[in-house]
């Protein structure tokens, strides 16, 4: 194991994908240049293309490589750019198999990084996450930690469908032990990162160090605390959430996309029709409220999920 | 490059293909055979043909909603594709593609798009994808006068054109965007001169005449599968039928003597004479091919209506090649 960035642990993903696989190719704004998207080794930049700035143009070239041969990885760069690719990645990639009865396949990844917390206003920080789980064909990945990342990066550049990564900005100089060796997150499944008792927290993303810390808090006030991360969003992994919340019968959900129709929304409601006799109490989300993100860091701040509002809403849970 | 003799009576069977084929469905939709929308390529049969003839059967084709067209032109056997249209088991997309999705990867062609101008980008991948692989393939996209007004149009232009990616832009300019006139919507009369904004050549040609669209497409597939970059063929035609068969416009949008001196130029009578009279095949020679033609889009109907239709549990399959949960390690690591 050695300890890196969560952004080095993204290059490293491309570097070794790309070397072992040569169908894969990176598409993306400013990667040749800007970032180099972490390729040193420079027999590969044959591969690497830096785009115009053209989202649903680039998007849909991927899908039509994808189609023909090719393994794509798209970076968008900006999360909240993704709306201007909709038509490629909602209409096409995720659609092709389907429409074509099973013709053709579309091994692409999209990579989405969410910029929020940071002040750059309403056109740079959404978390859209939640809209592309109501896509089908397309599967959804939110990864937490350098490990994760590098796995599901590699599990995504293996799989034969669509995957769109949605990375944390905030999370992309986080360090964490990752293996020398090569190997996936598989898709679709779950991390228990701390085991508990009492009451299920579930953590999307870059609040997972929040909803740990307040586990922490919660246990010296004699609270048992399993936290999960779906880490792949669609498919959920719901046999792990909903055997835990079996178990406690106690359910909170940690997501910092907007409330309205969240990730938090479609696990609380999956859970009430599955496991509604487990339950305690009503299940609890700890969501960002439905605003736009405003640019001051007076007005910003507040919003998202913290520690503190983890920490009430499992209180709320007795 | 001219079309060789053999070459030419092949363009014409198709063309007989696809008008027989699209009467079929025109006749079986008012039957109640074929559900939902359709949108014919009656009119539009020449330049289809003249345009995929110049491919090789490894070549790519994307098109759009008006798709029947392009899979028949580039070779595809008819039965699956009625059967498609009648949402039978059989259909080449198993009933879940339709009439604006006739996609037929047997003979290359990748995708049918029902969103307008979104196959033009997947063409450019497509080129992309040769050029990576380092394959000889060329990859053309069908799209409408209507889709060169998309933003997906002009970042795919400039896309190809970057990287001198193999790709032959070929309009099917018929004039209507379903019902509003090209002249009144679009800036520039010619959607050739919008080439000229991203460095790439252009040609117009009588969209009518099969031989003009082959030796025009046929330059830009040239050019393309020697890797000096992408080209645009604006092939000027007509829609003979509706923007979709049985829409009611309530108000009317083409001249009626327009719409007749358009049905003047047939195409498929303008090749049929012109083969006859250029002595590459004789009057009955021709019926005989018609004749084929006709029988091959007959056998198509009966295959499509004698069909099953799909099992209800088919609508939950293909949605993903590797649906399981952690699917990745049952892989292993290749």
């Amino acid at each position: 194991m050695s300890e890196i960035s969560y952004f080095e642990a993204i290059f490293q993903a491309h570097q070794e994908e790309m070397i072992r696989d040569e169908s894969i190719v990176l598409i993306g704004e400013d990667i040749s240049l800007y970032t180099r998207a972490g390729i040193i080794d420079s027999a590969l930049e044959a591969r690497i293309f830096s785009t115009p700035i053209a989202e649903n143009g680039f998007c849909g070239m991927g899908v039509g490589a994808a189609l023909t041969g090719l393994r794509p990885v798209v970076d968008l760069t900006i999360a909240s750019f993704v709306y201007l690719a909709m038509d490629q990645i909602v209409n096409q990639a995720a659609r092709m198999r389907y429409m074509t009865g099973g013709q053709g396949s579309v091994p692409i990844v999209f990579r989405a990084s969410m910029w929020h917390n940071a002040s750059n206003a309403g056109h740079h920080s959404d978390r859209p996450y939640p809209l592309f789980m109501g896509v089908p064909g397309l599967k959804v990945v939110v990864p937490s930690t350098p490990y994760d990342v590098k796995g599901l990066l590699k599990a995504a550049m293996r799989d034969d469908d669509p995957v769109i990564v949605f990375e944390d900005n905030s999370l992309w100089f986080k360090m964490g032990e990752v293996p020398e060796d090569d190997y996936v997150v598989p898709i679709g499944v779950a991390d228990i990162k701390r085991q508990g008792s009492d009451v299920t927290l579930v953590t999307i993303g870059s609040t997972q160090a929040d909803s740990l810390a307040a586990a922490e808090t919660m246990a010296a006030e004699g609270v048992s605390v399993e936290v999960i991360d779906p880490r792949t969003l669609s498919p959920l992994d719901t046999d792990t959430i909903l055997g835990s919340v079996a178990r406690t019968g106690r359910l909170a959900i940690v997501d910092p996309a907007n409330r309205s129709m969240s990730a938090a929304s479609e696990i609380s409601a999956i859970v009430s029709e599955q496991v509604f006799d487990s339950l305690k109490k009503p299940v609890q989300r700890v969501t960002t409220p439905d605003v736009i993100i405003p640019f001051s860091p007076a007005l910003e701040k507040q919003l998202y999920p913290c520690q503190s509002d983890i920490e009430a809403a499992i209180k709320k849970l007795f | 490059m001219k079309a060789s003799q053999q070459r030419r009576v092949e363009m014409l069977l198709r063309i007989f293909k696809i008008r027989y084929f699209e009467e079929a469905v025109k006749k079986q939709q008012q039957l109640g055979q074929v559900p939902g929308s359709v949108h014919l390529s009656i009119g539009h049969e020449a330049t289809i043909v003249g345009a995929s003839m110049a491919l090789g059967k490894d070549d790519f084709v994307i098109g759009n909603h008006r798709s029947h067209g392009h899979p028949i032109a580039k070779g595809a056997n008819l039965p699956p594709l009625m059967a498609e249209l009648f949402g039978k088991a059989t259909g080449v997309c198993k009933g879940k593609g339709g009439s604006m999705h006739l996609a037929d990867r047997e003979v290359g062609v990748v995708g049918e798009s029902g969103i307008v101008g979104a196959g033009l980008p997947l063409a450019v991948g497509a080129g992309l994808s040769a050029k990576v692989r380092g394959t000889d393939q060329v990859s053309l996209c069908f799209f409408g006068d209507g889709a060169s007004s998309e933003g997906s149009f002009h970042e795919s232009l400039n896309l190809a054109s970057i990287w001198d990616l193999p790709v032959v832009f070929v309009c099917e300019n018929n004039m209507y965007g379903a019902t509003s006139p090209a002249r009144e919507v679009i800036a520039v009369e010619d959607i050739a001169d919008r080439a000229a904004g991203y460095d790439m050549p252009s040609e117009i040609v009588d969209g009518q005449d099969a031989d003009a669209v082959y030796e025009a497409v046929n330059c830009a597939v040239v050019r393309a599968r020697k890797g000096s970059g992408p080209s645009l063929v604006e092939c000027k035609t007509y829609r003979f039928g509706e923007h979709a068969e049985g829409l009611i416009i309530p108000v009317p949008y083409r001249d009626s003597e327009e719409v007749e001196r358009w049905k003047q130029r047939d195409p498929v009578d303008l090749y049929r004479d012109r083969l006859i009279r250029g002595g590459v095949l004789s009057e009955s020679q021709a019926d005989d091919l018609a004749e084929q033609a006709g029988k091959l889009v007959d056998e198509a109907v009966f295959f499509a209506r004698d069909s099953e239709f799909p099992d209800p549990a088919e609508a939950f399959t293909d949605i993903f090649k590797m649906p399981s949960a952690g699917q990745f390690e049952e892989r292993g690591h290749e």
